[in-house]
């Protein structure tokens, strides 16, 4: 007697892994300042983020595995929704942490959002026209941590909803085939 | 106890060592993280200790290093910003307009009469 399959019980796919959760993005914070760290890390827990501090644009790119050996590759299970990077830092700034993320293939898409205190415009042009997503001056506020948040969690909901929507289709495709093969 | 706290951070406010920036902190801390300005605010003194005792050490040379006086004035500043240390803050900038125009002597006596004095003074680095 055969089973009828329903389109909940087949096991299409069930790498979640890649699913980004809707509810806690993940924030890598870079800042050579350990009281603006100890600020920042605080105002994204408070904002509901799950927080990676680092103290130099050299350790980011080693988090994501985009230094020397692992240049081009990256590593790809890393989840990372917003990278939030201080302007002015000593070895590499914040400037060349962006055009390093956004040249590579793994981490272009990541939102990068600079801090600076101050407030230069030649240089917020160039941070933006690099691809950055916003330009902060610091202090940073609680206000604006929330309002990036929210809007990324609205697109991180959009993706999330087309890849169930995709899947829904998938699996009442193999149903209806499946039904009519009368299995 | 309590109160004679309050009365102190309240006064701290009204003479300008501290601004609206210091509240945002407070509002930061809560029952889950209640020693969150504390813990920044110790943070804040041993860097502080640190770029001061950096900054002397700069100044007692002959010669001085603006652009080296300038990157530590940057830093003290930051951190002074992010945690409401308001006079302080204004110190900085003023110590750095000093670096800009390469003046050994003002820092000393902000009082006294400016005078140029020749020395390195490029802290610019966006054009």
């Amino acid at each position: 007697m055969a089973e009828v399959l329903r389109p909940e019980m087949l096991d299409i796919s069930n790498d979640t892994s890649s699913l980004a959760s809707p509810e806690l993005l993940h924030v890598l914070a870079v800042d050579d300042s350990i009281v603006d760290r100890k600020f920042i890390e605080r105002l994204l827990r408070v904002s509901s983020c799950k927080v990676t501090v680092v103290d130099s644009a050299t350790r980011a790119l080693q988090y994501l595995g985009l230094d020397g050996d692992n240049s081009s590759v990256g590593f790809q299970d890393l989840k990372i929704n917003l990278i939030m990077t201080d302007y002015s830092m000593p070895g590499m700034t914040g400037y060349e942490l962006l055009k390093k993320i956004k040249e590579s293939s793994a981490f272009r898409e990541i939102p990068v959002v600079i801090m600076s205190s101050e407030n230069i415009l030649p240089r917020i042009d160039r941070c933006l026209e690099e691809g950055a997503e916003d330009f902060l001056l610091k202090p940073v506020k609680l206000a604006d941590v929330k309002r990036l948040r929210d809007s990324l969690m609205k697109a991180e909901e959009r993706v999330f909803k087309n890849i169930m929507h995709k899947r829904e289709l998938e699996a009442n495709d193999i149903y209806s085939q499946l039904k009519r093969a009368k299995i | 106890m309590q109160r004679q706290v309050a009365l102190i951070k309240q006064s701290l406010f009204d003479q300008g060592y501290l601004d609206e920036q210091f509240i945002e902190l407070e509002e930061l801390q809560d029952d889950a993280n209640p020693n969150f300005v504390e813990e920044v605010a110790t943070l804040y003194f041993k860097d502080s200790a640190r770029l001061i005792s950096n900054i002397e050490q700069a100044l007692e040379r002959g010669s001085f290093d603006f652009n080296r006086l300038d990157n530590y004035m940057h830093q003290f500043k930051g951190s002074s910003t992010s945690i409401g240390a308001s006079k302080v803050k204004t110190e900085c900038t003023m110590f750095r307009e000093y670096c800009r125009v390469g003046n050994a002597e003002g820092w000393q006596d902000r009082r006294g009469p400016r005078r140029l004095h020749v020395g390195p003074s490029n802290t610019g680095t966006d054009q």
